[in-house]
């Protein structure tokens, strides 16, 4: 300890502290026993095991998978990408929100605002954008993937049922985010796709009319999508998306035949 | 009711033989006889054993209730000892605690005790599950077993699970996972960087433009509203089609295998629905100029106001 004239150095000190935290109650507290963020990870099948078990991702994954079920040629990591997609959008979608003002007056300031005067406002905003349709997309293909692999044979029926709400969500999460700019794209595109709602036979125009807080887009067409767009469809997607991740860990795994 | 093997049916034949010292092929012949002709055999013996034993037992009424032949067996123990009410319903009620036990004996096990009055006490004993009650007439050293049930072997001995080619999810799933999210951010980041969002003139409900197209994702639903009446274009294709038809498919595919030889039929559906859907998708944002009309994106330009970064080079 002592360095030659009886004080301890920094380095010691540095350590001890060091020592004494990953120790302390608190650190213990927060990780699980075992957990290689305490104890260091040194390359072993205890280790590999402990890293997915004493974290959340045990939610997600168990310990050991297919050999199959990781072959990126047979999933693409497809329905991995959406997720993704997902938590990118929700995190520029903060972002955003901070900037925006779902008012007829403001929002199309603020949009003008966030493509030119708001540090990475253009970035973030182009990101938002085509990580929906990208989401669109991935969700789509996820979809044929499965299909083609049969993969929603039993006992994976249930899960496609949900995959397919999953799908009818992304789209109203990316319809409802097109309004939101409310230039003449947003608002004659909205105008096309709500006409189409409304030729739905018998609920058609009440659903219409839900949509749109009116017969036609409005002032509060805007507030309406808006909060569905931040609250409402993501709180719905997420818990079709716990339901969806569970059932893919008790129908089989990832991939692959049972 | 099990059936049950020969070679365990010899097995049981050969220890009761033994114990009762008779000859192995006549317990045998008992129990077969006793099997195949009368399916409810565990009447027989209750029918029989009243008329041999009426004498000495008089006891019909426990013979009558009884659920399992054993019982009898316990019954007739008990009964010459006292012919009370009390002792034979205590009797009955001693027979009940067992029979929970006994009742997943075959009943092809219980006949050699008829005609067999001597050896109605050591039938009893063998009846009882409890082996600390040693069988009175058996010689020294002698145990005997008989069949409770019959189970299948891989229900007790297959304890361990069988080995499959399996690999840690850390690090081959989460390594591959990490890499697809590390691609599809600098996917982002470069599409971000590359092509802007459209942002055209303020909303203006005076001012339609022309064409009005939905988002990308629904012009496949427009351009097919342009050929077909909306209520169908509209609302059969989507809702009936593209939802219910989806959520169904698979309860309406019963093939349960997931070859792709097996199964033409259905992928060439999925194949033509993505196909139309693209077709149409491509037609609605590529060849749609003014008026929804059909227009050559080479000769009229591209109406697709989602890339208005990218096809008005400015």
């Amino acid at each position: 300890m002592a360095n030659g004239n009886g004080k301890t150095g920094l380095k010691d000190r540095i350590k001890e502290t060091n020592d004494k935290l990953w120790n302390s109650q608190v650190v213990g507290a927060i990780l699980r026993p075992g957990s290689p963020f305490k104890q260091g990870y040194s390359d072993s099948p205890r280790n590999r095991s402990y890293v997915v078990m004493n974290n959340v991702l045990y939610h997600l994954h168990p310990v050991k998978v297919k050999r199959h079920a990781v072959k990126l040629s047979y999933t693409l990591c497809l329905g991995g990408l959406s997720f993704f997609l997902f938590i990118h959008l929700t995190i520029t979608g903060i972002f955003l929100m901070f900037y925006y003002t779902p008012t007829a007056e403001l929002a199309y300031v603020d949009i003008q605002a966030l493509s030119t005067d708001i540090a990475f406002g253009s970035l973030v905003r182009n990101m938002h954008r085509w990580g929906a349709h990208l989401m669109v997309l991935s969700v789509f293909l996820h979809m044929s993937r499965v299909f083609y692999h049969g993969a929603y044979k039993p006992p994976r029926e249930f899960n496609w049922v949900i995959g397919v709400i999953l799908l009818l969500l992304t789209l109203l999460l990316s319809f409802s985010g097109y309004l939101l700019p409310w230039d003449q794209l947003a608002l004659w595109a909205v105008t096309v796709g709500t006409n189409m709602a409304g030729f739905v036979p018998v609920v058609g125009e009440q659903v219409k009319f839900a949509l749109l807080a009116g017969v036609e887009v409005s002032a509060a067409t805007l507030l309406r999508f808006y909060v569905l767009h931040v609250l409402a469809f993501p709180f719905i997607i997420v818990i079709f998306m716990a339901v969806h991740f569970w059932r893919v860990r008790k129908d089989g795994g990832i991939s692959g035949p049972l | 009711m099990v059936d049950i093997p020969e070679s365990l049916l010899r097995r049981s034949a050969e220890a009761k033989a033994k114990a009762l010292g008779v000859p192995v092929e006549q317990v045998l012949a008992e129990m077969k006889g006793e099997g195949p002709p009368v399916e409810v055999s565990r009447a027989e013996p209750v029918a029989e054993e009243p008329a041999e034993e009426v004498a000495s037992v008089e006891e019909p009424v426990s013979v009558e209730e009884e659920t399992s032949v054993d019982q009898p067996d316990e019954a007739v123990e008990e009964a010459p000892s006292s012919t009370d009410e009390e002792t034979s319903s205590s009797a009955a009620a001693e027979v009940e605690g067992r029979a929970a036990v006994a009742v997943e004996d075959k009943p092809e096990a219980a006949p050699p005790v008829e005609g067999n009055g001597s050896g109605d006490g050591q039938v009893a004993a063998l009846v009882t599950p409890r082996p600390s009650v040693p069988p009175t007439g058996l010689p020294e050293g002698v145990r005997t077993q008989r069949l409770l049930t019959v189970v299948k072997a891989r229900a007790i001995q297959s304890v361990k699970a069988e080995p499959q080619d399996k690999v840690n999810t850390w690090p081959h799933l989460m390594l591959i996972e990490f890499g697809a999210l590390l691609a599809i951010t600098a996917l982002l980041v470069i599409m971000a960087v590359v092509i802007h969002s459209p942002l055209l003139d303020p909303a203006n409900f005076n001012a339609t433009p022309n064409p009005s197209k939905a988002p990308w994702y629904f012009l496949g639903l427009q351009e097919l509203l342009s050929y077909f009446d909306p209520q169908i274009a509209g609302v059969t294709v989507p809702t009936i089609v593209g939802l219910i038809g989806f959520m169904m498919v698979p309860f309406v595919d019963r093939n349960p295998s997931t070859r792709p030889s097996d199964r033409k039929f259905a992928i060439l559906l999925y194949s033509i629905f993505i196909a139309g859907s693209a077709t149409l998708t491509i037609i609605g944002v590529l060849f749609r100029g003014r008026g929804f009309n059909f227009s050559y994106p080479w000769k009229d330009g591209i109406f697709f106001d989602d890339l208005k970064d990218w096809v008005d080079f400015e």
